[in-house]
């Protein structure tokens, strides 16, 4: 049977860009967006089951105006539409206030299923699907490994790996589920899809659109406040032990334990 | 002027870089050395739509433009130079003339496969006579018979003419007519009387195979004349003119690879105490090579983009062309030496991509080629 499924997306800056910061925000000037990788595995799997069942993917992102461009690459990879949920007043919020932007879009989009990222990588929150599934009251698995769906269509088994184990759920349609690295990268677009992309829609909603009160979203509806941030410190340079082996091994062994104390 | 690329072209440019870097790169070291043709880099290329970059989607072809197939070429030469060879000369050389001359059965008999990814395409101009002065030394002949063109005569270095599907051939169709008597006619694979000749041994692009070709009584149907009879030689310079776009861009992937490479190096490598990249002479290298290598950047997308406006670009394509070999030749020297002896190792990349692009000086018209047309012109206008 068909399904309907929505893959949540984030623009997140090229994990290779050189990150500059600014009044205690990221300089994204200059700087190069791609789609969250987590995020993209997510939407690998939901390209995979409507290959396999039928039905089509939605992607739907929250980001600022110019996010279209990283929008039109999951239409590239085979999303069938998207929806672009942008208004100045959402910016600057927390994962709780984005976390209600989405859930009141996803009121409006018919799905079976989502899948989100189990984090994003610009951020590391692991929050947002986890208040999008409270907000919808719909189950959840996180940090998915292997994913199937049932013959009857109302059932997903899980995979996820815990210290090591493999932990098997199953949970009933709909509901949402975060995607883990080993769930699958995503493809490369085809070149028919590249030229393509253009021509899918992309519906945009504002605050407005989805009836949401502006003080609940964005900066003004975050509890939660960045006091400061700064560049992690900068690694320090590696070691070299000289001499031959067993006088470098005696001193590797000595400064494990003296200065590391790792033994 | 807005140097910014569509999005399109950005698109592509980032498939291309990550597919290259993904599926080519990690193995360019071993093909080089063990010279093994990666037949299958060409079928997973051409199932993401590679291989018909810039033709028509009519054709299966992916209707990109002139600077998204510029980067393309640039992406995959980065990863591989022999690669970025057999792609370029692909599009540019063995399909581009039956998009720009063919008629609609040939475009479908011949042009959809290539641009399909289904085979690849070559075009053999050279002969051991010569291949700078085309019109004085094409000896191939090919004679009407019937139904048939009968073919006669030897060429040289054609790029992948052993595994093409077709080889687009520069002949003599008319005799004592000059460039008037020569003609471009489209020999299949396997046709009779078409003899492959050994495979050169390279100094670099070791697994882009370049072949000799004989003909001998090699007979091919009368509808395999491109165009009309006697405008081969009009329409190889104009094909040519194209095909340097590639050339350029080739360079400028293979240069940029190498001032990557020498850019990570110099700042791991420490001499008197301090990573070489201090030093004032190692980093006067880097810039020159970084500047030369956006020049030859802007040199080849303004090429590139007066072709795709359907304005006269000859000019500007020998001038990219010229500019971005020869600047990758100086960018990979500097490469090499700023590796010290571990650059002169084949254990190091550097010295691969110095081999790989020496041949651009070359192809598709030799530098010297390329100054005779900017002169040329430039001579042609003063007097105006
Ligand atoms: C790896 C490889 C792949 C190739 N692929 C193809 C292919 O796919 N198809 C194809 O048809 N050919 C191909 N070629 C051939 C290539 O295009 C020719 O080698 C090139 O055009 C030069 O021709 P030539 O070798 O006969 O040199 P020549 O024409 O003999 O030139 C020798 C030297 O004389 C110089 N010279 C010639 N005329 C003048 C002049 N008027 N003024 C100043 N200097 C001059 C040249 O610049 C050169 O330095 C390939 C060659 C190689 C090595």
């Amino acid at each position: 049977m068909p399904y309907n499924i929505v893959a949540l997306l984030k623009r997140v800056p090229d994990t290779e860009s050189k990150i500059t910061l600014r009044d205690n925000a990221v300089v994204t000037e200059g700087l190069n967006f791609v789609l969250d990788p987590y995020g993209e595995y997510g939407l690998e799997k939901a390209l995979q089951l409507v290959e396999q069942h039928g039905g089509k993917v939605t992607a739907v992102l929250c980001g600022p105006a110019d996010a279209k461009e990283t929008i039109r690459k999951a239409l590239a990879v085979g999303a069938d539409d998207a929806v672009h949920l942008s208004d100045p007043a959402f910016e600057g919020g927390d994962a709780a206030a984005t976390a209600r932007v989405l859930a009141a879009a996803l009121k409006q989009i018919p799905f079976d299923l989502i899948w989100s990222g189990k984090q994003a990588v610009d951020q590391d929150n692991a929050q947002v699907p986890e208040r999008v599934a409270e907000l919808l009251d719909l189950p959840h698995v996180n940090s998915v490994i292997e994913f199937t769906l049932a013959a009857d269509g109302k059932t997903a088994r899980c995979v996820r790996e815990v210290d090591g184990e493999r932990d098997v759920m199953t949970t009933t349609l709909p509901a949402i589920f975060t995607a883990q690295q080993g769930l699958g990268e995503l493809r490369y677009p085809s070149l028919k899809g590249i030229m393509g992309a253009k021509k899918k829609p992309i519906t945009d909603w504002n605050a407005a659109a989805l009836g949401l009160d502006v003080a609940a979203v964005g900066a003004a509806g975050a509890k939660f406040q960045v006091i400061q941030l700064e560049p992690p410190p900068a690694r320090p340079p590696g070691k070299i032990i000289p001499g031959d082996a067993q006088t470098a091994a005696q001193e590797l062994a000595r400064l494990l334990h003296e200065e590391s104390k790792i033994i | 002027m807005d140097f910014t690329l569509t999005e399109e072209q950005g698109a592509i440019r980032d498939l291309a870089r990550a597919f290259a870097q993904k599926e080519i790169a990690p193995y360019a070291a071993d093909w080089d050395r063990t010279h093994e043709f990666p037949a299958h880099v060409y079928e997973k290329m051409g199932a993401q739509g590679l291989m018909g970059l810039p033709f028509p989607e009519a054709y299966g072809g992916a209707g990109a433009d002139a600077i998204a197939t510029a980067l393309a070429i640039e992406e995959i030469s980065k990863a591989d130079g022999s690669i970025g060879l057999t792609y370029a000369a692909h599009m540019g050389l063995g399909a581009a003339p039956i998009f720009l001359f063919g008629n609609e059965e040939q475009k479908r008999e011949w042009l959809a496969p290539l641009a399909q990814g289904k085979g690849l395409g070559a075009l053999s101009l050279t002969e051991p006579s010569g291949g700078s002065d085309l019109a004085g030394s094409v000896k191939t002949t090919a004679r009407l018979d019937g139904d048939e063109w009968v073919l006669n005569g030897s060429k040289l270095y054609v790029t992948s003419g052993k595994v093409a599907r077709s080889i687009i051939v520069l002949c003599r169709t008319a005799e004592n007519q000059g460039h008037r008597g020569l003609s471009l006619i489209i020999v299949p694979h396997g046709a009779p009387g078409l003899m492959i000749g050994k495979l050169e041994s390279k100094m670099g692009l070791h697994t882009s195979l370049t072949t000799q070709v004989f003909f001998e009584e090699c007979r091919v149907p009368r509808e395999n004349l491109l165009g009309e009879a006697g405008q081969g030689f009009r329409y190889t310079m104009q094909v040519l003119d194209g095909g340097r776009i590639g050339i350029g861009a080739m360079a400028l992937g293979l240069g940029e690879a190498a001032l990557d490479a020498s850019v990570k190096y110099a700042q791991q490598r420490e001499a008197f105490g301090k990573p070489i990249a201090e030093f004032q002479a190692i980093q006067h290298m880097l810039a020159d090579s970084a500047m030369e290598l956006e020049a030859a950047r802007l040199l080849i997308y303004k090429a590139a983009a007066l072709k795709q406006q359907g304005k006269k670009f000859s000019v500007e394509a020998a001038q990219a062309k010229l500019f971005a070999t020869e600047a990758a030749d100086r960018v990979c020297w500097k490469a090499i030496q700023i590796h010290g002896g571990a650059g002169y190792l084949t254990d190091f990349p550097v010295e691969r991509y110095y081999r790989d692009n020496r041949l651009l000086l070359i192809g598709e018209g030799t530098s010297e080629v390329q100054r005779m047309i900017i002169a040329r012109d430039l001579l042609a206008n003063a007097y105006e």
